[in-house]
C-alpha cells in the first residue's frame, strides 16, 4: 500500500480504475465507494505506515447483478509456484489486516484469467474500528486453466458489497462467477462506512508468515512493470532525442523497468507539453501518440503548429504534466 | 459509447488506436489489456476512424 503513483494519496472516485498501485476498484455502479491511501488518516497496525482506505459515498442497496470490490490481479509468472490447474496444486495462504466500521462476515475471492475459477473466502470482524489480523488458507485449485505467463494469474478480491447473482457459499472451488460470501456485510450499503486493509500478502502453504518487508525502491520498481509516469514542468524532459521536426518530432523515452508487455500512453494535457526542437525553437504540442514501443522503451509521436528545426526533445511546461504508461493486467 | 482511432506511425503503418476523446495511445500489442478491449471493440460490429492521411 506504499506506491500510489497515480493519485499520491488522493480520493479515487471513478469505478473501474486503478487506485494504489495494482489495486483495481472495481463495480457496477459510480459514485458509491471511494477509496484513498491511508483515508481518515486512522493509526495503521505497527509496523506499517501505508493503508488503503474505502469509505462508502451513500446508503446503497445492492441488486442481485450488483458488485464492489478492490482486487489485485496477480501475474502468472509470480503465481506459476502454486501450480494451479494441476494435481500439484498448492494450498495458499492469504494474511492481511483489515479495520472496518461494520463487523460481521466479510469475504472476498480468488479467481482465474478466463474467470471460470471461483474460491469464495469469508472472515469476521469482530470489532468495530479496530485493526484485526486475519488469515485465510485456501486449497489449491486441481481443475481449470491458470495463467502462468504474463496474463493474469490469479485475481484476488475484497469484497464492498455485492448482490446475490455473485454471492454464494464460501470454502469450495466452482465455475460459477462468485465474488462474496452469502450474507457479507456491504460496506457500500451503509453510508460512511469504512474498509481498510494493510499488509496483504499471499504464499503457497498452509502458514502465513511474517509479513515480508521490501525496500521502497524495491516495491516501486515492482510496480512499475505495471506503470510507469514521468513527471513534471519547468521543462522537465519526459521523452528525448527524437528524429523529424518541429513540426512533428518521435522522442523517445526508456522504462526504469521492463514492462509487463508493451504499455498504453496517456498524457495529462497537450497544453501541459512543449516539444522542443534539438536545433533551436519549441512549440507547443497539439498531438501525443504511441508511434513505436516495446516492453522496454516507447517512441511518441508528437506533433505541433511549429516548423523547421531537427527532431526534438519532449518538454513538460506546467507542473501537473504526466506521461503515463500503463501495461496493467 | 467508445470510439477508437487508427494512428500511423512515422513509416505509415498503422500501429496503435487512440480512443477519441481522450489522451490515451494504445498500441497493437497482443497482451496489452486496452488492446484486447479494442478487439472485442471490433469483434462486436465496430468500426475505427481512419488515421489522418498526413501523420
Amino acid at each position: 500500500m506504499v506506491i500510489d503513483q497515480r493519485n499520491a494519496g488522493a480520493a479515487v472516485t471513478a469505478i473501474n480504475v486503478y487506485a494504489l498501485d495494482r489495486y483495481k476498484l472495481q463495480g457496477t455502479q459510480s459514485s458509491k465507494i471511494n477509496v484513498q491511501q491511508n483515508a481518515a488518516s486512522v493509526t495503521p497496525p505497527a509496523g506499517f505506515t501505508y493503508y488503503l482506505g474505502a469509505t462508502s459515498q451513500s446508503a446503497f442497496s445492492v441488486a442481485a447483478t450488483d458488485y464492489f470490490r478492490i482486487f489485485q490481479p496477480l501475474e502468472g509468472f509470480n503465481t506459476a509456484d502454486f501450480a494451479w490447474g494441476t494435481a500439484s496444486a498448492s494450498p495458499v495462504t492469504l494474511s492481511f489486516w483489515v479495520r472496518s466500521s461494520l463487523t460481521g462476515t466479510h469475504g472476498g475471492s480468488f479467481s482465474n484469467n478466463d474467470n471460470n475459477r471461483y474460491y469464495v473466502y469469508s472472515y469476521t470482524i469482530s470489532s468495530a474500528n479496530t485493526w484485526e489480523y486475519k488469515t485465510i488458507t485456501v486449497a489449491g485449485d486441481t481443475s481449470g486453466t491458470w495463467k502462468t505467463d504474463n496474463n493474469i494469474g490469479i485475481q484476488l478480491g475484497f469484497n464492498y458489497g455485492t448482490g446475490t447473482t455473485y454471492s454464494g457459499t464460501a470454502g469450495s472451488w466452482g465455475s460459477t462467477q462468485l465474488l462474496a460470501p452469502t450474507g457479507a456485510v456491504s460496506v457500500v450499503g451503509t453510508s460512511g462506512a469504512t474498509f481498510y486493509i494493510t499488509g496483504v500478502q499471499l504464499e503457497a502453504g498452509t502458514t502465513a508468515s511474517p509479513f515480508e518487508y521490501r525496500q521502497y525502491g524495491t516495491e516501486l520498481a515492482l510496480c512499475q512493470r505495471y506503470y510507469y509516469q514521468t513527471t513534471g514542468g519547468g521543462n522537465t524532459r519526459h521523452a528525448v532525442s527524437g528524429n523529424g521536426s518541429l513540426s512533428q518530432a518521435f522522442p523517445t523515452v526508456f522504462f526504469k523497468v521492463t514492462m509487463r508487455t508493451t504499455p498504453s500512453i496517456s498524457y495529462s494535457s497537450l497544453s501541459h507539453f512543449t516539444l522542443e526542437s534539438l536545433t533551436g525553437g519549441s512549440s507547443t504540442a497539439t498531438a501525443i501518440s504511441a508511434n513505436a514501443g516495446t516492453n522496454d522503451s516507447a517512441t511518441l509521436n508528437v506533433t505541433t503548429a511549429g516548423s523547421g528545426g531537427t527532431g526534438g526533445n519532449l518538454l513538460g511546461n506546467n507542473a501537473s504534466s504526466v506521461i503515463a504508461y500503463s501495461a496493467e493486467l | 459509447m467508445i470510439q477508437y482511432k487508427i494512428q500511423k506511425n512515422n513509416m505509415g503503418e498503422d500501429c496503435a488506436v487512440t480512443i477519441v476523446g481522450q489522451n490515451i495511445s494504445i498500441p497493437f500489442a497482443p497482451d496489452n489489456t486496452d488492446y484486447q478491449a479494442y478487439l472485442r471493440w471490433l469483434e462486436a460490429g465496430n468500426t475505427p476512424e481512419p488515421a489522418e492521411e498526413n501523420q
